[in-house]
């Protein structure tokens, strides 16, 4: 057996943390990328800038302004702690806060190209036929958005399971709850663990050739689909 | 073409002048604050350079061994730079302890932590936070700490661990943590504890902590690595490390 039972754990806890944080970007996104996608508002460009953020941001900067912030003396730290949730640093929400953040660009933009390519007129079409915006939105829009969602899905799943900075700031290294993948490459390779290292640093390799791969497949076929 | 070429003649020289006045030193992470200062002296007192690296002493090790070009490495413990001289990549009989550390169980929380260690049995604290006692030897001695105590089954559920010393007293001075296992040099000095509580671990609970200095290969024939080795020794930088709650 090349992985340890502690690989083992941090492998089945980095799908974990990526498996919810892509659901919930899926989920927070909608929304925003649509928003983003229609609106004339003159905050369109200060929010696209928002959401970008963490695409240059170094993630020590994600890493140390979250540790901060969401610490017992942090307002956010005092805010959960008065909703009686205690803090978030340490624990695997925590993480999912961070890596809502870190993975933000890698969901809305994707679904907001994906708005924007369907454009008015089919919205305006199914208006005259005499669906109502909700109507339209989930059975016109949402369908025809679909290659939209799939990379945004792939994309904010694999980006969080690269994730590294921000865990390793934020997560206080404990076995099945913060110590993900990538931390647990960083441990075997500084305790000169060479072989350990490469099992799971290759796996990493292919597994992100797999996902590319996937994500240029389906982007290749999906369009017919719709079409 | 010919002034050109004087030019870049020119700027070689410089360069390699400059070269020869500078070292380059990987410094354990928490010998960072003394290191600081002893630098600053070192270099008003001889006009060497002395440019300053700090992590985590694992990390430096594999550095060191994939070519990186450090000359002086001042570890965390005494079996890194004893390895590094075992594989040819440090000069030998070159190695000396430049400082013994001391493990302090340190609150960011002023009147936290007691004078006797008591609140690791009685405090009802969440997270206690260690440097990763695989890769840091103040990590290493902290559980060595809580064995001796008989504390580590209570405690290891509540353990979060940096990746170094330095990141394990980010930990604690957010909040984050309320108490941790740090270097005394960390939250000392001049000879005091800069801020919250702290408790000093008796030398007797834990393996002493040797960090050990040694002169690198590509240090070999600088005369600056040599004027810091010694500079380390001198009256001078032992003052300074002392301030810190280093013994020798």
């Amino acid at each position: 057996m090349p992985f340890s039972s502690a690989d083992l754990a941090a492998i089945g806890l980095t799908l974990r943390l990526a498996g919810t944080t892509m659901v919930l970007l899926l989920v927070l996104c909608t929304p925003l990328a649509w928003w983003l996608a229609h609106t004339p508002s003159r905050w369109r460009g200060p929010v696209s800038a928002m959401v970008a953020l963490p695409l240059v941001l170094p993630p020590t900067v994600i890493g140390f302004y979250l540790l901060v912030t969401l610490g017992p003396n942090g307002p956010m730290g005092q805010f959960t702690q008065w909703l009686g949730l205690g803090t978030l640093p340490f624990t695997f929400w925590g993480l999912v806060v961070g890596s809502l953040i870190y993975s933000l660009p890698f969901a809305v933009q994707p679904l907001q190209h994906a708005f924007e390519a369907i454009g008015q007129r089919p919205l305006e079409v199914a208006a005259t036929l005499g669906a109502g915006p909700l109507d339209r939105f989930f059975t016109v829009a949402l369908p025809l958005a679909r290659p939209g969602f799939i990379t945004a899905a792939i994309l904010s799943f694999a980006h969080t399971v690269g994730e590294f900075g921000v865990v390793l700031m934020l997560g206080g290294n404990i076995p099945g709850v913060t110590r993900v993948v990538s931390v647990q490459i960083y441990d075997h390779v500084e305790a000169l663990e060479y072989t350990q290292a490469h099992w799971l640093a290759g796996g990493m390799v292919l597994f992100s050739f797999v996902v590319l791969l996937g994500l240029n497949l389906t982007r290749r076929r999906i369009p017919s689909m719709v079409q | 073409m010919f002034k050109a070429l004087a030019v870049v003649g020119f700027a070689f020289a410089t360069l390699q002048a400059a070269h020869a006045d500078q070292v380059s030193v990987a410094v354990a992470a928490n010998f960072t604050a003394p290191m600081q200062k002893i630098a600053a002296a070192f270099e008003a007192d001889t006009g060497h350079k002395a440019a300053l690296a700090f992590g985590a002493t694992g990390k430096f090790y594999a550095q060191i061994t994939n070519g990186a070009p450090f000359q002086i490495l001042l570890a965390a413990d005494d079996t890194t730079p004893a390895k590094l001289e075992r594989e040819g990549k440090a000069v030998a009989h070159s190695r000396f302890t430049y400082a013994v550390g001391t493990l302090v169980l340190w609150s960011a929380q002023p009147g936290y932590v007691d004078a006797q260690g008591a609140v690791l049995k009685t405090g009802d604290f969440k997270h206690l936070a260690i440097a990763n006692p695989k890769l840091a030897p103040y990590g290493l001695a902290a559980t060595q700490v809580m064995d001796k105590l008989g504390v580590t089954a209570a405690l290891t559920p509540r353990l979060v661990q940096g990746e170094n010393i330095a990141q394990t007293y980010q930990f604690i001075a957010t909040g984050n943590a309320s108490l941790g296992f740090v270097a005394l040099s960390q939250v000392m000095a001049d000879g005091k504890i800069t801020s919250g509580s702290a408790w000093q671990v008796p030398t007797n609970l834990y393996e002493p902590i040797r960090q050990d200095a040694i002169l690198l290969e590509p240090g070999k024939d600088s005369a600056a690595a040599a004027a810091l080795l010694k500079y380390l020794r001198g009256d001078k930088a032992r003052a300074i490390i002392q301030s810190y709650g280093y013994s020798f």
